[in-house]
């Protein structure tokens, strides 16, 4: 193991879903600050490298870099460095899912990557993405620029889990591209506390049946500022699209955004997002849209926020359920990680860490 | 012997009184069975017991082995031993059956059982409530008393919502508790179905607020079946 890995805390690095021991794990990538520090594969249908090697090793990548920013207009980014490239070759079907860990350590650094993932052909892959902070770094950000390939019947299952710390400012900019038959999933846990998070990842459906899937579980402490979206642009007939989201304020602000946008006919989707609001001083604002140039689309949304019932909490209490246990169950489940896509190990990780913060901000 | 006293209380509910003087009590072992119409006031008695926030007991007092229970929060008095099925049982999302059966026993051998008595397998990872039938709530609410261990079980129209079968079955759940346990058990019901599986020992009849006519719960369900509730308030015959 690199040496700089073993200054880690392993605690810190599970609970952004990343373990260094490789249990069940097909490949490694792991970048402190702005240094790609490990990075390995175990599988032969994967490779796993940073972003600027790889282009070098393989110069036919470089079509690859911002082409799917390019495809809906945004501006990308060229200043950045580090980053990894993943490539889940033709048809390979990696069980174990692939990790990557961005850590940030040092006090006042912009960390600025960008990662490129691409699926080909018939090939699926599960991925997840870790990002997490050592208590020293404050006033520090990260900025993750990433683009999503999935070819052709590909399947691609990207879990991201942000475990940042309170002084730490958040800015990941995705754009996924998927072909005829492809399917995205994305996943997102958000459940430490964090200075600023602004995301808005997009996914754009180009091919013919092509699905994508964003599920979010967001807790909001106290001083954050949680603004977190999903787009889902259709380019193509027989496409379909779903957009979750769970919000919990316990004092924090939160803007839960979802975006459907139908730019083609014979087009279903729906968008979803759930808010709780735990604590007086919190706030969630949710702005679900939807957007289309078709009549023959079939789209939908629903949009919910409020309080935990009292009749829910009494009664649990009526079962000999004290209220702030009942309390904390509650927000536990109304954060269901069934609505998520994740690796029964995974999930099993992250309800052990949301009944630690739930109870523990209780 | 005693196990719980209600002694002359009156009930409030958003301002406007709904029970007036209420004073019964039920005896260790016992099966009191509360009849009436709608609206008589019979969930808020029950509701009163359990302590659910807006009912306003303005006099009077609720004695639960010897304590009053009036300064208990909901949990202390189903740790005392209370437990009540909800008539309309709220839904909560993200809950599984199982994981409150979990919270309430640690023997996973007895929530086995009882899971398998009552018919809840294909509930147990299901969120609580949600979608559930009306038998199927019943059902559910059931296996969470029995696994409470409770000395007093209070049903709000166990019937309701439930077909002749599911009612046997929870009938024969219930009354191989109660004689395990000598648990209480306090009824209300409108069709009388349930005390066809449970030995019930007592029944009175409440109407607007008011009790009347405490005895024999088979020839008062009988009474009311014959000449109606309204008879009920003319009538001064006790059924010892």
């Amino acid at each position: 193991m690199h040496e700089e890995l073993n200054n880690l805390s392993e605690k810190d690095l599970l609970d952004a879903g990343i373990d260094l021991k490789e249990r069940q794990r097909s490949a490694t990538f792991v970048q402190i600050d702005e240094k790609p520090s490990l990075f390995r594969t175990m599988f032969e249908g994967i490779e796993l490298l940073p972003t600027e090697d790889a282009i070098k090793k393989y110069p036919r990548f470089e079509q690859y870099i911002g082409k799917a920013f390019s495809a809906i207009n945004k501006d990308f980014p060229r200043d950045t460095k580090g980053g990894f490239f993943l490539l889940v070759k033709k048809g390979a079907n990696v069980v174990f899912p692939i990790q990557v860990c961005l850590f940030l350590k040092k006090k006042s650094f912009s960390q600025k990557i960008h990662n490129v993932i691409l699926v080909e052909e018939g090939a699926t892959a599960y991925v997840i993405n870790g990002c997490t902070s050592d208590k020293a770094s404050k006033d520090s950000l990260h900025v993750g620029v990433s683009e999503y390939y999935v070819e052709k019947g590909g399947y691609l299952n990207f879990t991201m889990i942000h475990s940042w710390t309170e002084e730490v400012s958040v800015q990941p900019k995705s754009v996924a591209l998927v072909e005829e038959g492809g399917v995205f999933v994305s996943n997102y846990v958000c459940l430490k506390p964090v200075r600023e998070i602004v995301m808005y990842p997009s996914c754009v459906l180009n091919g013919r049946g092509s699905r994508a899937s964003f599920s979010s579980i967001i807790l909001g402490h106290k001083g954050s500022l949680q603004d977190i979206g999903s787009r889902v642009v259709f380019r193509a007939e027989e496409t379909s699209a779903e957009i979750l989201s769970r919000t919990v304020s316990m004092g924090g602000r939160i803007i839960a955004r979802g975006h459907l946008k139908a730019q083609c006919p014979s087009v279903k989707a729906h968008l979803e997002c759930q808010g709780l609001i735990v604590s007086e001083k919190g706030s969630i604002h949710a702005i679900p849209e939807l957007e289309t140039d078709y009549r023959d689309v079939d789209m939908s949304h629903e949009a919910a926020i409020g309080k935990i019932s009292k009749e829910e909490i009494e009664y649990l209490a009526s079962r000999g359920i004290d209220e702030n246990t009942a309390r904390s169950v509650i927000i536990r489940g109304f954060m269901d990680t069934d609505i998520l896509g994740l690796p029964e190990e995974l999930r099993m990780q992250i309800e052990g860490l949301k009944e630690k913060l739930t109870d523990s901000s209780m | 012997m005693e196990l719980l006293h209600i002694k002359d209380i009156s009930v409030t509910v958003e301002g406007k009184q709904i029970l007036s003087n209420i004073d019964l009590s039920i005896g260790k072992g016992k099966v009191f069975v509360l009849f009436g119409p709608n609206g008589s006031g019979k969930s808020t008695l029950m509701k009163s017991i359990v302590g659910i926030s807006g009912y306003n007991i303005i006099s009077g007092d609720i004695i639960f082995e010897g304590r009053s229970l009036l300064n208990l929060s909901i949990d202390e008095r189903a740790k005392f031993g209370i437990a009540m099925m909800f008539q309309h049982p709220p839904k909560v999302r993200g809950v599984k059956l199982s994981q409150l059966a979990r919270m309430l026993c640690n023997d996973k051998k007895k929530i086995e059982k009882y899971i398998e008595l009552l018919n809840l397998g294909y509930l147990f990872d299901r969120d609580l409530n949600v979608d559930f039938s009306g038998g199927e709530m019943k059902r559910a609410e059931l296996l969470q008393i029995i696994l409470m261990r409770p000395k007093l079980i209070l049903l709000d129209e166990p019937e309701s919502g439930v077909d002749i079968e599911n009612i046997s079955i929870m009938g024969k759940v219930l009354d191989e508790y109660l004689k395990e346990s000598g648990a209480s058990c306090f009824v209300i019901s409108h069709t009388g179905y349930i005390i066809e599986y449970v030995k019930a020992t007592d029944g009175c009849l409440m109407l607007d607020g008011n009790l009347y006519c405490v005895g024999n719960p088979y020839k008062l369900f009988e009474t009311i079946k014959e000449y109606g509730y309204e008879k009920c308030k003319e009538c001064d015959i006790r059924h010892a």
